[in-house]
């Protein structure tokens, strides 16, 4: 099709669109920005849930058997849920829906340069199977027998016994919750592809796409590519509940190993599946507010494919100590220690591209630079994981819960705050509060530093994992312990605290912030060529792309960045 | 083609029409969850774990008819491509419906095969060979009842004269419906190393 009918064409949608009702608007949204809204919501909803659980777990472990304000006693059933459904929901329902759906949806089509995703209702429709799995999950926690407790990893035969679980009904909505989570992502991720690659603006070459797009979609063929198995494993596991199938049971000729394979050849992808769409976000962030190229703009993503390719051969390092065969463990502690490799040149390129940069701290910034530095310690501890000598006494101890926080919290917390403040003006059209953001900033950045480090320690000294007192273990019960105990609980209550910061400084910027322009941070990406925000169908005429997205500074020209929809200058 | 939607579904940055593209993706994922099954199966059976020895009891004739119609199910709806790319509804209608009724007999015959298994005392809990024989054959069959549907809101739709392209999209999830019975067929019913 011609460009000139296209655009004409989007003219007459936005007319068309313009007499949309609240229900068709807000509730049954065809719009990718409205869309993207309702996963960022959902997802921060999820994330308050998921926090609670994580207070509540905390004060039962600094203060044993005392009842915990706001929530009640933690018995050990109780305790067991609270830390199954913490990790389930900050990765299945917080990482996932936010990072990729909620960014992806809202970034990829502004990106590239169009009027919505590929497939409209598709993407509808995903987030209404995203909501009903959501709905099933917290269901669980109400059933007889209450939620499940068997840890996210859901290891059978703990997880497909009701006898061992002690929660018949919370297990099988459990893994039907996950089960349709993996479903919902999967359509979106299908409409997240085949928009980036077919939807995008004339002009924009493979390598004219933000780093953004790139590394949400290569996270989204391998979430694509690792989940296959588990759902099937998903289905095993629900048939071996409900139905009596005995594939994870030995009694029934079933293997339990098999379970953790199919789990954790999804799982470990699944940390590069929720890192790459932060690394992607960071790399925007840090570009803009250098000023600079970014470094490397190719290498970067030949090394986002080469971690994802090892992603899928390092799966068994969850497994050393489950019974595997340490020849098998020797060549994935090498594919382990390989994957570090490609991770470490990406964080080069990108602090090469801050050296020399004129840096401007602004909020997302201070985001973005505090992602590198945890990140870093997270990969580093994790190549001390990867040996399988050190493994067999750090595993399921406190050190591997510290190392994996470590990753996971700069991936959901810190780049989903970096994400927000960065886009929020695009939005909702309003700036948000610096002083109130850098407040905001220290008061998270600092208390999570004073949670996890002293895990390390907790770890180190023997700490096991998934223990509900340590009072009952002599060695675990020293005052000592019990202090570092404390101190990382009442870490974490100041930072839940300052999350009340970022509450109001949202609400009260997104409906009295000041006006934002269509460009408050001199950004090169197309989304930052039109208002903010955006009205339906994006751009009034949709743009042509002229050049990559990451032209700061380029010499010879009088202002420090060069859009990529504006056309060369005549010379 | 329609051109309702947003500018977004009409781009094709690649040359191939999205639709196209993402059913690709769709066949893509979907080989990842039949893969993972085929392949936990196969492992089992590498093992030795008993009760493998069941493949014997599978009706080879049951499933080499069943194989049989829905290769052919599959020539039909190539043939209601053909017709619907010549423009020709009506032909392509009537195709589509022989590929449905196509599905229907070997749904039929899995009913039938079903039937006789749970009779002889053969069910899902028996053991991990009937396990993985529901299983899989039911998931298959799911697939199968689903692109039935599917079909047959193409078939009105296109008589209408709708959205033609959709034809060739259903026709190529309908292969690989039939090829994952390509491979379920020999492990389910030949195999027996």
């Amino acid at each position: 099709m011609s460009q000139a009918t296209a655009a004409i064409q989007t003219d007459t949608h936005a007319e068309h669109h313009e007499e949309l009702n609240f229900l068709h608007k807000y509730i049954l949204p065809v719009d990718h920005k409205v869309i993207a809204m309702q996963y960022i919501f959902t997802g921060l909803i999820m994330a308050i849930i998921g926090g609670y659980f994580a207070y509540a777990f905390r004060m039962q472990l600094a203060f044993p058997g005392e009842l915990v304000p706001f929530y009640g006693l933690v018995g050990p059933g109780e305790y067991n849920m609270l830390v199954t459904n913490h990790g389930t929901i900050m990765i299945f329902w917080v990482a996932m829906p936010v990072l990729i759906a909620g960014f992806g949806n809202f970034l990829i089509p502004l990106m590239i340069g169009c009027d919505d995703m590929v497939f409209p209702r598709l993407n509808r429709l995903s987030y209404q199977i995203f909501l009903v799995s959501a709905l099933v999950l917290i269901a669980s926690f109400f059933v007889t027998g209450g939620g499940f407790g068997g840890a996210w990893t859901a290891y059978p035969p703990l997880s497909s016994v009701a006898e061992y679980s002690l929660t018949d009904w919370g297990a099988s909505l459990w893994i039907l919750a996950v089960a349709l989570e993996f479903v919902s992502f999967l359509l979106g991720g299908i409409n997240f592809v085949t928009t980036a690659m077919n939807a995008r603006a004339p002009g924009m070459k493979m390598w004219d796409i933000p780093i953004a797009v790139w590394f949400i979609v290569i996270a989204v063929i391998l979430f694509m590519a690792s989940v296959g198995p588990l759902i099937a494993g998903s289905v095993m596991l629900f048939m071996d509940q409900r139905i009596g199938t005995s594939f994870f049971l030995p009694s029934g000729g079933g293997d339990p190993l098999l379970w953790q394979h199919l789990f954790w050849f999804f799982g470990h992808p699944e940390v590069y599946v929720v890192l790459l769409p932060t690394l992607g976000i960071v790399a925007d962030i840090i570009t803009v507010f250098s000023r600079k190229k970014l470094f490397g703009y190719k290498t970067v993503i030949y090394t986002a494919f080469a971690t994802g390719g090892l992603s899928f051969v390092v799966w068994a390092h969850h497994q050393f100590i489950a019974g595997i065969d340490p020849r098998m463990a020797n060549v994935f502690v090498v594919t382990t220690v390989l994957i570090s490799i490609p991770l470490a040149e990406m964080m080069f390129s990108y602090i090469a591209t801050l050296y020399g940069g004129s840096i401007e701290l602004k909020t997302p910034m201070l985001w973005a630079l505090s992602f590198i530095a945890a990140f870093l310690i997270g990969g580093v501890t994790g190549i001390y994981l990867g040996a399988s000598a050190v493994d067999v006494y750090l595993h399921d101890s406190y050190f591997v819960l510290a190392h994996f926080h470590y990753t996971f919290f700069p991936i959901t917390i810190i780049g989903m705050f970096a994400a927000l403040t960065f886009w929020f003006p695009k939005m909702f059209g309003r700036m948000m509060n610096e002083t109130l953001g850098k407040i905001h900033f220290w008061g998270t950045f600092i208390p999570f530093n004073c949670i996890f480090l002293p895990l390390f320690f907790l770890g180190l000294a023997g700490q096991h994992r998934r223990i509900y007192n340590y009072n009952h273990f002599p060695d675990l019960a020293t005052q000592e312990l019990q202090n570092i105990r404390i101190f990382a609980t009442v870490s974490l209550v100041v930072m839940l605290c300052f999350q009340l910061v970022f509450v109001y400084n949202f609400f009260v910027s997104m409906f009295k912030g000041e006006k934002a322009p269509e460009n408050p941070w001199n950004a090169n990406t197309l989304e930052w060529s039109i208002p903010s925000p955006p009205p339906h169908g994006n751009f009034k005429t949709l743009p042509t792309v002229y050049r990559g997205p990451y032209e700061y500074s380029v010499p010879g020209r009088e202002m420090d960045y060069w859009p990529q929809h504006v056309p060369p200058e005549e010379s | 083609m329609s051109m309702h939607g947003p500018v977004a579904t009409h781009r094709s940055a690649t040359g191939v029409p999205t639709g196209r593209l993402a059913v690709w993706w769709l066949m893509a994922s979907e080989i990842f969850i039949f893969g993972g099954l085929v392949a936990c199966f196969i492992l089992f059976k590498l093992n030795g774990t008993p009760g493998f020895e069941d493949a014997s009891l599978t009706s080879l004739t049951a499933g080499a008819v069943n194989t049989f119609v829905l290769l052919t199910s599959s020539l039909s709806v190539v043939m209601a491509h053909a017709a619907i790319e010549k423009g020709d509804r009506d032909k392509s209608f009537l195709y589509i419906w022989y590929t449905i009724g196509g599905g229907f007999v070997f749904l039929g015959i899995k009913a039938y095969e079903y039937t006789g298994k749970i009779i002889h005392g053969h069910v899902i809990t028996e053991n991990l060979f009937w396990s993985f024989y529901y299983t899989m054959t039911g998931l298959h069959a799911l697939h199968v009842i689903g692109g039935m549907v599917i079909m047959a809101l193409i078939s009105f739709d296109i008589r209408k004269g709708h959205n033609y392209q959709r034809v060739e999209l259903i026709g190529i999830y309908w292969h690989f419906v039939d090829l994952i019975w390509i491979f379920l067929f020999p492990l389910l019913y030949i195999a027996n190393f």
